[in-house]
């Protein structure tokens, strides 16, 4: 058992749903009690969307078990396909079906109907979402592409002539920015000449998948989502795959000279674009500020990974701490930690993530909402830059995270949180000034101003996991602050005065002070200063 | 009316207890939260109580979806999610949930009452929290432990509630004291309980109590001579218990709107025969800035047209307030449960003829809601915004039971809530 207050990822039939709301003519019969049918609200309130998500859940009862859970099964696929009339059906259980063992794979196919019917093994108690969505996209494509697949052995048909073709895939609905992402990349691919046959799972119908083996090659948006199925179509229909993500400038360089290459034309026309700001943004003089800015980088692992390259590499900010919430991909976000310099966090214990952030103590995170949660508790910027997400990131206008436009939105949402260069200046200068003052947040955050970092030397309330940090907590707490550096330590702006007070109580313990005075505060600003 | 006379093949006419009401009944897909959902306010509202739920990732996810927003400080509530290793039977379920509530208290030195809180999987693989709880409870001094069941096979949303509540009773102390007492048994908001406290008082009734208190530390007596009044529809198993415990439910409609906050309390003021003059000085004022506040949204409300889809037991008592207060004209008033007791005094209030229906068949239920188009569709978050998106008008439920609607001074603003979106839709001039 495993103690959690909020939860990264939610069950493995959460992903199969985002699947099946992807796709334009595809029914889910989950096999689940009433309480289930929350994950609706997922779709409809969070992302919008104008349309119930096309599943229908047999919500047994208590007094149905062990009676005729199988028959309200059967009856629930029987009335949804009469309703619906799906190009093809996926049956899977929840976690409580799951338990009763009552197998909605084998009774479906026992009503045959007219329709290609897909059952779903997902694991409850060992999965989550994006290992179920990854492997609902897999099945559809394996079992409606898969009779298009040439015999073992022999030769894929000849290519078709014509312009390049490929697939793309790993688009689901609730995806964070998938709609905006794909819009982009399809126009990146359009400016190197190359077609897309089919992108899926979003916005695909049945038939859509049954041709996806007549692309030329795959490009893999969301490998999370999207790689095990890549995976067989190289395997059965000898299509390459895209490795790179285009997450910023550099990678979507990098992406563009990969496709380019596996589609045998020419990179240039797509290495650059007239509407790519980011690179000089960051190089006019006013972006000085944000040279070393430090940011604690935390999401699923494709997006954590990118963002930390963009972050070092196209901002100039410090990395002082990148992690992951899914296992299943740990090891890019190791290999990335490394060549930054930090270590990779890969948890998906809130609590634990929590407790790495306070100890890193950065200006800037860049994480999911639940990480939002935690930098406003803790009084520090925050962009969203992974799933989960909440309502307010589905914005209404264009606003994608890959290709040349992305890097735009990444470079305007990251810096959003941060004060303005000058005003910093003017903060530092005129601390004292009642209404200009460090208490007020930056200037153009008026409605969502951070609340200010705690100032005393005991901690308010701790988290749950910092008991596994306990010693390092009281020895900081140790140290007593007097009257006057806690006063001077007022005056220093909020964005850093976190990092300022850690400073000073490691300063202090390291020093064996058993007090903080104004003295060990300025000798802690020169011990560490940056 | 035409659109939903015609019910559904599983469906049966049964008549309703008092009156002859028509109650549809269906079964098939239910749209709706299970219990474990009353925890997002019971947590606040209990403020020395922790909610551990014993369940799956489903749960929790469950959790923090139907809040809509994380809450900012850390809640009081947490899930122990159950894992292979637990089912495999290679760790015992029992010593883990131990070992996880000793965390959960040695974290929150705060917390006086441990909810150990059932969910479907832990109801099927048969563990028994009572025991864990009478365990714990033995194990850790100084906190008192109690298990009930929120889980979706057994229990719909609100009667999550009804489930904590009803685990609560028992430890009520004994009341020795020989004086009559009213109980107001309901969470409700904590504003809305200090209005009714100072009616209460000014009535001369007393002493009053209410279930859940605001600490668990802090539990109402109770005995033969207590008086309870339900502050919300949905306790039918916390009234069988407080029943058992000799106490007796004093039958009143709910403290919804103008009228029915008068009759709430007037049925107490009955039992503890207050004179007529002395209820007139009391209620009169608070009553007239009711129905001030109700008067502009009677304008806008009338003869519109509702429906309500199953959610939280309030069905009922809302529609009577749309009807009588409002004059709404009621098309379909779906309940998720239907207590004929504790409702008897609501259900006298209905218009002849209402559709009443219980329990669901969400899609047969959509297509008498699209047939009949009526002016506001209540119903949950799920079916909202494709309803808005038909060009129907909705209100989502949830934001009834997370909104103080109570009493005589929110009787305007639980007006608002159904006027709203109305009002929005003809401010909207784009499409
Ligand atoms: S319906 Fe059951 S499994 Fe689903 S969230 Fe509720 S208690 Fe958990
Ligand atoms: S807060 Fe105001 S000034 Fe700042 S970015 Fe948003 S809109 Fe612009």
């Amino acid at each position: 058992m495993k103690l959690t207050v909020w939860t990264y990822e939610g069950p493995p039939h959460v992903g199969a749903m985002r699947v099946a709301t992807a796709m334009t003519d595809v029914h889910y019969v989950l096999h689940a009690p009433q309480g289930d049918t929350y994950a609706d609200l997922l779709f409809t309130m969070i992302e919008r969307r104008g349309k119930r998500p096309p599943v229908t859940y047999t919500t047994f009862q208590a007094r149905d078990l062990g009676s005729d859970t199988a028959e309200l099964f059967m009856e629930a696929a029987r009335d949804a396909y009469a309703r619906f009339k799906p190009a093809a059906m996926l049956v899977g259980a929840s976690c409580t079906a799951e338990l009763i063992q009552d197998d909605p794979g084998g009774l479906a196919l026992t009503l045959n109907l007219p329709c290609p019917v897909l059952p779903l093994e997902l694991p409850s108690y060992m999965r989550r979402e994006n290992w179920g969505a990854s492997e609902t996209f897999y099945r559809l494509v394996r079992g409606l592409a898969g009779p298009h697949a040439p015999a073992p052995g022999e030769a894929r048909a000849e290519r078709r002539r014509g312009p390049p073709r490929c697939n793309i895939l790993g688009g689901t609905a609730l995806g964070f920015r998938h709609r905006d992402d794909i819009k982009e990349i399809k126009r990146l691919l359009a400016r190197l000449g190359i077609e897309v046959v089919v992108s899926a799972p979003l916005d695909a119908s049945t038939a859509d998948i049954t041709r996806m083996g007549e692309a030329d090659f795959n490009v893999v948006l969301y490998p999370e989502i999207g790689e095990e199925a890549a995976r067989w179509l190289e395997k059965n229909f000898g299509q390459p795959r895209t490795r790179t993500v285009p997450i910023g400038v550099g990678a979507t360089r990098d992406f563009v000279r990969e496709v380019a290459a596996l589609a045998g034309v020419d990179p240039a026309p797509a290495l650059d674009d007239e509407d790519l700001r980011q690179p000089w943004w960051a190089r006019s003089v006013d972006s000085n500020y944000l040279t070393g800015k430090r940011v604690f980088v935390f999401g699923d692992a494709t997006h954590a990974v990118a963002a930390a390259r963009v972050a070092v590499e196209e901002m100039g900010f410090e990395l002082v701490g990148l992690g992951a919430y899914n296992r299943e991909f740990a090891r890019t976000v190791r290999e990335t930690a490394q060549r930054y310099g930090v270590e990779a966090l890969i948890s998906d214990d809130y609590l634990e993530v929590e407790a790495a952030i306070e100890a890193a103590a950065p200006e800037l995170v860049l994480g999911t909402q639940m990480e939002r949660h935690i930098a406003k508790r803790l009084g520090i910027g925050c962009a969203v830059i992974s799933a989960p997400v909440h309502v307010e990131d589905f914005p209404a206008r264009f606003a994608p995270q890959m290709g040349y436009e992305g890097a735009n939105v990444l470079f305007d949402t990251w810096v959003h949180p941060l004060v303005m260069g000058l005003e910093e200046h003017l903060l530092g200068m005129f601390r004292e000034d009642f209404e200009f003052n460090n208490e007020a947040g930056p200037s153009h955050l008026g409605a969502h101003k951070p609340s200010p970092a705690p100032v005393t030397a005991s901690e308010p309330e701790p988290a749950l996991a910092v008991q596994a940090d306990d010693t390092a907590e009281t020895e900081d707490a140790a140290a007593i602050w007097r009257d006057d550096a806690l006063a001077e330590l007022k005056k220093i702006p909020f964005f850093v005065r976190g990092k300022a007070r850690r400073n000073a109580e490691t300063f202090a313990a390291q020093s064996g002070a058993q007090v903080i005075t104004l003295e060990t505060l300025y000798d802690a600003k020169a011990h560490f200063g940056r | 009316m035409s659109a939903c006379s015609a019910p559904a093949p599983s469906a049966a006419l049964a008549p309703s207890g008092m009156r002859d009401i028509p109650v549809l009944r269906e079964r098939g897909q239910r749209e709706v939260f299970c219990g474990l959902t009353g925890i997002m306010w019971l947590h606040r509202k209990i403020q020395d109580a922790f909610f551990l739920i014993v369940g799956s990732r489903t749960c929790a996810h469950l959790m923090q979806s139907a809040a809509g927003v994380m809450i900012f400080a850390e809640p009081r509530f947490a899930t122990a999610i159950i894992e292979e290793r637990d089912l495999a039977g290679m760790a015992d379920a029992n010593e883990e949930l131990d070992r996880v509530a000793a965390q959960v208290l040695a974290r929150r030195p705060d917390i006086k009452t441990l909810f150990l809180v059932g969910s479907c999987p832990s109801e099927v693989i048969k563990m028994d929290l009572s025991r864990a709880a009478a365990r714990l409870d033995a194990a850790h001094a100084n906190v008192r432990v109690l298990a009930y069941s929120g889980s979706g096979i057994e229990t719909t949303f609100t009667e999550g509630e009804d489930a904590c509540l009803e685990a609560l009773v028992p430890e009520l102390p004994q009341d020795t004291s020989g004086e009559t007492s009213l109980l107001v048994v309901g969470a409700l908001a904590d504003v809305v309980e200090d209005q009714f406290t100072r009616l209460f008082q000014a009535l001369g009734i007393g002493p009053v109590r209410f279930l859940p208190a605001r600490t668990s530390s802090d539990l109402p007596p109770v005995g033969p001579n207590t008086r309870y009044l339900l502050a919300q529809p949905f306790l039918g198993r916390t009234g069988a218990a407080l029943d058992d415990r000799g106490a007796q439910r004093i039958a009143a409609p709910f403290p919804l709107g103008a009228r029915g906050t008068e009759a709430w309390l007037r049925a107490a003021a009955e039992v503890w025969a207050i004179d007529d003059a002395r209820f007139e000085t009391v209620v009169a004022a608070p009553r007239a800035r009711a129905e001030r506040a109700l008067a502009g949204h009677r304008a806008a409300f009338t003869g519109r047209s509702v429906f309500f889809f199953p959610d939280s037991q309030l069905e009922i008592p809302l529609a009577r307030f749309l009807y009588e207060e409002l004059g709404a004209q009621l098309i379909e008033v779906g309940t998720p449960y239907l207590h004929r007791g504790h409702l008897d005094r609501e259900l006298a209030r209905l218009p002849a003829g209402v559709q009443l229906s219980e329990g669901q068949h969400v899609d047969s239920q959509l297509d008498r809601c699209r047939a009949a188009r009526p002016d506001l569709t209540v119903c949950g978050l799920g079916l909202a915004n494709p309803l808005e998106a038909e060009g129907l008008s909705t209100k989502w439920a949830i934001e009834l039971v997370f909104t103080p609607i109570h009493g005589f001074e929110q009787a305007g603003d639980l007006a608002e809530l159904f006027t709203r979106p109305l009002r929005r839709r003809d401010l909207l001039r784009v499409g």
